[in-house]
């Protein structure tokens, strides 16, 4: 857990106290901490004037406004029909054993979440993953090694 | 005018209005579940679906505006297998143990199941493929998400007609679902238990926590002495549940039936209501008088009425900065349960260990208020039990009374008297021109000047009421009120309140007094009255109530005997220190998530 | 086949060019005048629903609010099409310039990009490049910003009127229509809400003239479009063609010898199988695409890829309405349970018709679509769905 302290006032200087800035802001708290907490959202819904149960049920409809702990580094995995045909199934392996986590989880240090996502656009070159913002694709167990490891020396 | 036919025959509507509108004109039945007449259109369920000639789609009739020349069928091939489909999905979703449900009888979705989905499914049971929970935090209601339809009226009642969000909608897909703040129990959040989304549900999803067999343990037990006391909203809407027309007052057999329940005491809310008046009339003026004449700086206004439990845990969420400015007076509910085990235990000679406090009404937020710890000051729980309207018509179901031949009767005496100011209670604006009535007595020694003593201008359903008096010929205690003008509003339903508050905290607020419920028309249109509710149904119980003001002998709270008699025997007078003792409470600060 | 044009390259999108030149000769032309260019032009919106733009337009510029929006669809969610991102990568310049000339035709000052969460890493340098635009539209003497809003990982903000709540803080779940997008769209303003391609391609046919553009394409489809080519092709990526060739034709182009079947418009489109490649023509007459073309060989299992879709779609509806909420989750288990064997093979039938359903009592485009795929997997691979 993290202490989300002076950054929702930052964000709301920046993005302002409309309800139209409830997403940069919330998305503002999970790229500096890849998850929501709930006093976070408490701080948003109380900055913007508007239920917690709304911040809450509009952080739940979007899949990168994860409201579970998360890692520093989420890696989210395409798991939609072109990376599955051309071997996801190899790198979430590949993955999973490197990391000692199961889709789903966090390793203990909280360096990284391994999950799987939609389609990210990047079909032709498949299999594809995000870390964080940044997309990998045409992955191969070995290449997915290095870029995890480049992330752990980070 | 907009000109259309639907199933071939002509009709025309106003524009903006629906194709169900229009449909209801021809006295067309479309099944409808998502929309209701009290919200906003949301077009989800679409089990109104309808075929309109040239459509590449069904559309939904709920939602759909009418427009010139339409030509719409509600009744074709098209439209009986897509509204089946839907019916049979829900249920597919939808842990259907009817024979076992609260709502058995009296629920939406069984209704149109009834008529579209009987016999074999082809759907698949996808309802262990949910987690579905259970949520009993609440002392008032429960929520059981495997009864849920996704209708979202609960979400837009909370938002809409109360401005808390207790409950959103959450997740996506199949993963969908009404929630609390991160799932947190009911009784934990912004929640103000108003029961207004109960009243609501078209299913079992929302319905209040039912203390019916509680209460028939106590009736059965020959050690308890049993007093039920019921809310002056109550009798106008029982009726309801019983087969009569919205509107109806039963006052007189719902008294002989609570007898043959076999309460053993049958008394009523409209007593303490007058005592309210007394209690909180006084701490108006005293406070006036405080602010006026000794120039108390710590008093400031306006003053708010406080027999609403609903609307007292809003302000503590939301506004707990004016917790002060609440009168402390308890709700008429909790002043009688203060005094059912005191004044009266001693009165009739009964041990109050003995006595089982049982309370009927229009609310649910009531079984909440009955359940705060401050609400011992008797040395006992005040209320033990809170039924609502629907739940006592449940208890003379069950009986096997037929209520329609029961002969009138009246309540039983020393704190059954009523008079016509504690009756309006019930109803938007009832507090103010109860209070109004006999304030302005006490200032100048002469009625209201209103005819009749109908303070008409603080009646009616807008949301919110702007009423000034002004006080002249006062007698000489009152001289320094000579001249002024009392500014008071009432407003019914929380998002009506939270105007008033948001001028209030911009200190842009001129009133002195003011009446607020938690609820839609006030106690009348409580969350623990009869469903359905709308508009219609909620005018037709505050005419009942005026009319039941309208044939009282005594229509002021100070003319009430036993209030008059209590002060004499037990309290002394009004904001005594025995009075504060039992009459008057405390407010919680509490979080705003 | 009168319409088929054949498979051909063409490289209008990414086609470099001067886009002050071009702005300057549409802020020359009167509002109708661009209308009743783009009108000609025959251009279909490239984000699927192919709706004809001038029109959009049309509807918009004749709202009396002053009030308006142009919003340019970024959303690009629909399994197997990339084209969106490669076009903001290379061209965004196209895309603001396309988004000027829109603003223009309808009466609207501001500009909203909703880009997807997932695009996000893409956000720093399309912001330079939109301070260059607005440098370059300010010189001309031309009114008009744009902002950008982003997705957080949600395939139905894709959806126009989903993508409103969205930029708006909401949940992304459609609204009823009408009204539609071009009286109250975003911020309940009257709005034409355009794909990126679409934008890009209007560049194109003010600089081009419409009568040059439309000698592209067929009657129905006019002009190119981006494909988005992936799956079992020797050649993944983007393409530019000119619409109306055969699914044969574009798999003598692509396939690797070996296709089965191809899966036109993603998740949301239709599955055309070998058989039908000679019959079926790419376009709004044939099989619509908003630029995905999947290509699946007879190593694949075809239950793998409807599972796949119906997993998706089960996931991404927003779950508002029940004919799309329950019903893909029924489609989901229905097939897994004919495939498993537990229920007849018959049952296929049975969600055929729930297919249908969900294709007229579905409260937006993505619930109406999920039958195309099912459809078209089932009835034409039924031998593969079943156990
Ligand atoms: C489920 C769903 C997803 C959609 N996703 C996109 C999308 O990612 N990009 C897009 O441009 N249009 C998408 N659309 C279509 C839009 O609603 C809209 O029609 C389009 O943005 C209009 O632009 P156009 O006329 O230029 O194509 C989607 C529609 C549906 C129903
Ligand atoms: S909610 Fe309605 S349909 Fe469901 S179990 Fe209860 S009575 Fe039956
Ligand atoms: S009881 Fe009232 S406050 Fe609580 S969730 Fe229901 S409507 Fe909202
Ligand atoms: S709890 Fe009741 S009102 Fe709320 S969505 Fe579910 S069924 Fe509808
Ligand atoms: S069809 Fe699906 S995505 Fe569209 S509104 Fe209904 S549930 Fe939402
Ligand atoms: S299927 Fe994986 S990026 Fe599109
Ligand atoms: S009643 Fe019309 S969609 Fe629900």
């Amino acid at each position: 857990m993290y202490q989300v302290g002076n950054l929702v006032k930052e964000l709301t200087e920046k993005h302002g106290r409309l309800r139209e800035s409830l997403m940069p802001i919330l998305q503002g708290i999970v790229e500096r901490h890849s998850y929501l907490t709930d006093e976070a959202m408490v701080e948003v819904a109380k900055e913007l004037d508007i239920s917690a149960a709304e911040v809450y049920g509009t952080a739940s409809f979007y899949t990168f406004l994860d409201t579970k702990v998360r890692g520093k580094y989420v890696i989210r995995i395409c798991k939609t029909i072109t990376c599955s045909m051309k071997g996801k199934g190899e790198i979430i392996e590949t993955i999973e054993d490197m990391l000692k986590i199961k889709v789903g989880e966090t390793t203990s240090d909280r360096m990284f979440s391994l999950l799987e996502t939609n389609c990210i656009g990047w079909c032709h070159k498949a299999p594809a993953i995000l870390i964080n913002d940044l997309p990998y694709t045409e992955l191969s167990p070995e290449k997915v090694v290095e870029i995890i490891k480049g992330y752990m020396h980070k | 005018m907009i000109n259309l036919t639907i199933n071939d025959q002509k009709t025309s509507v106003p524009a903006g209005s629906t194709v169900l509108d229009a449909a209801k004109k021809l006295n067309i039945n479309i099944p409808t579940l998502c929309n209701h007449p009290d919200l906003c259109i949301a077009g989800n369920c679409r089990v109104c679906l309808v075929e309109q000639k040239g459509a590449r789609t069904l559309i939904a009739a709920c939602a759909m505006p009418v427009a010139e020349g339409m030509d719409i069928h509600t009744n074709t091939l098209k439209v009986r297998n897509a509204r089946k489909h839907v019916v049979e999905l829900l249920l597919s979703e939808h842990r259907s143990d009817c024979t076992k449900c609260y709502k058995n009888q009296k629920c939406e979705l069984q209704s149109l199941a009834n008529e579209f989905a009987f016999g074999d499914t082809i759907f698949l049971d996808l309802v262990e493929d949910h987690p579905y929970e259970i949520d009993r935090s609440s002392p008032s209601f429960m929520k059981d998400d495997s009864k849920c339809i996704r209708c979202q009226r609960c979400v837009r009642t909370c938002s809409e007609l109360q401005y808390i969000s207790a409950i959103a909608v959450a997740n996506k897909g199949a993963h969908q679902k009404i929630s609390s703040f991160h799932d947190r129990p009911m009784s934990h959040v912004v929640c103000t238990n108003c029961g207004q989304c109960v009243n609501r549900c078209p299913t079992g999803a929302l319905v209040e926590k039912t203390y019916i067999d509680q209460v028939w343990d106590a009736i059965y037990d020959p050690e308890k002495h049993v007093v039920v006391q019921t809310a002056p909203a109550v009798r106008v809407a029982l009726g309801e549940d019983l087969g009569y027309d919205p509107g109806e007052r039963v006052t007189g057999k719902m008294v002989t039936a609570l007898r043959q329940l076999g309460f053993n005491s049958v008394l009523d809310t409209d007593f303490s209501a007058d005592l309210t008046i007394m209690e909180e009339g006084t701490e108006l003026l005293t406070r006036l008088k405080k602010a006026l004449v000794d120039g108390d700086k710590k008093i400031s206004f306006p003053m708010f009425t406080s027999c609403s439990p609903g609307w007292i845990k809003f302000i503590e969420h939301k506004y707990p900065e004016f917790l002060p400015n609440l009168s402390t007076c308890k709700s008429p509910q909790q002043m009688f349960g203060a005094l059912a085990k005191t004044y009266y235990a001693q009165k009739r000679k009964i041990d109050p260990s003995k006595i089982v406090s049982v309370s009927v009404m229009p609310c649910t937020a009531k079984k909440y208020e009955a359940d705060r710890p401050e609400m011992r000051d008797s040395g006992y729980k005040d209320i033990d039990y809170v039924l609502t309207t629907r739940e006592l018509a449940v208890m003379i179901k069950q009986a096997g009374i037929n209520f329609r031949n029961l002969e009138p009767s009246h309540y039983d005496s020393i704190m059954g008297d009523s008079t016509g100011a504690a009756v309006i209670f019930g109803a938007t604006g009832g507090v103010m021109e109860a209070a109004l009535r006999t304030a302005y007595e006490i200032v100048t020694g002469r009625e209201v000047p209103f005819n009749n003593l109908n303070i008409t201008p603080v009646r009616g359903m807008e949301g919110v009421k702007e009423v000034t008096i002004k006080i002249e010929g006062c007698t000489d205690d009152w001289k320094f009120l000579e001249g002024a003008e009392l500014k008071t509003a009432i407003a019914h339903g929380l998002t009506n309140a939270n105007k008033i508050m948001r001028l209030v905290r911009q200190g842009k607020s001129p009133y002195h007094f003011v009446e607020i419920m938690a609820c839609p028309g006030g106690c009348i249109g409580g969350g623990g009255q009869p469903i359905p509710t709308s508009m219609e149904i909620r005018k037709n119980r505050m005419k009942a109530i005026y009319s039941e003001d309208e044939h009282m002998i005594l229509r002021k709270s100070h003319e009430n005997p036993d209030v008059i008699a209590i002060y004499k025997d037990f309290l002394g007078k009004p904001n005594s220190h025995k009075a504060h003792e039992l009459l008057h409470t405390h407010y919680v600060e509490r979080e705003q998530y | 086949m009168e319409n088929n044009t054949g498979l051909n390259k063409v490289d209008l999108i990414f086609e470099k060019i001067d886009p002050k030149e071009v702005l300057t000769k549409a802020f020359e032309m009167t509002n109708e005048q661009i209308i009743q260019e783009v009108l000609e032009s025959g251009l279909k919106g490239r984000g699927g629903a192919g709706f004809p733009t001038g029109l959009k337009w049309k509807y918009t510029a004749s709202e009396k609010d002053p009030d308006k929006y142009i919003v340019c669809n970024a959303d690009e969610g629909e399994p197997g099409t990339f084209k969106d991102r490669e076009i903001l990568d290379r061209v965004s310049y196209k895309v603001y310039g396309g988004m000027a000339i829109a603003s223009k035709a309808i009466g609207a000052k501001n500009g909203i990009v909703y880009l997807r969460g997932e695009y996000r890493f893409l956000l720093p340098q399309l912001m330079r490049e939109l301070e260059l635009f607005h440098k370059m539209i300010d010189e001309i003497g031309y009114d008009f910003r744009i902002r950008y809003y982003m997705g957080s990982g949600a395939y139905i903000c894709g959806e126009e009127s989903a993508l409103f709540e969205s930029i708006q803080g909401d949940r992304g779940e459609p609204r009823n229509k009408p009204p539609y997008p071009t009286t109250s769209g975003v911020f309940y303003k009257p709005t034409s809400i355009n794909n990126v391609e679409t934008l890009v391609t209007v560049m194109e046919i003010i600089k081009h003239g419409a009568k040059t553009y439309n000698q592209l394409g067929t009657k129905d489809s006019r002009g190119s479009k981006v494909f988005s080519v992936s799956g079992d092709t020797p050649t993944p990526g983007i393409f530019e063609l000119e619409l109306g060739m055969t699914v044969q034709q574009f798999v003598n182009e692509f396939g690797d010898g070996d296709t089965k079947a191809v899966q036109v418009g993603g998740a949301s489109g239709f599955c055309v199988p070998r058989k039908k490649f000679n019959e079926t023509i790419i376009g709004f007459e044939g099989v619509p695409t908003g630029g995905s073309m999947k290509l699946f060989n007879s190593s694949r299992s075809m239950y793998n890829v409807l599972h796949n879709y119906l997993d998706f779609f089960a996931e991404e509806s927003c779950g508002q309405c029940t004919p799309c909420r329950v019903g893909c989750q029924q489609l989901l288990k229905g097939v897994q349970n004919v495939k498993k064997g537990d229920v007849k093979s018959t049952y296929l039938n049975e969600l055929v018709k729930l297919a249908e359903t969900m294709k007229v009592a579905s409260k937006c485009g993505l619930g109406q679509s999920v039958g195309n795929a099912f459809r078209t997997i089932v009835e034409n691979f039924r031998e593969e769905i079943i156990y």
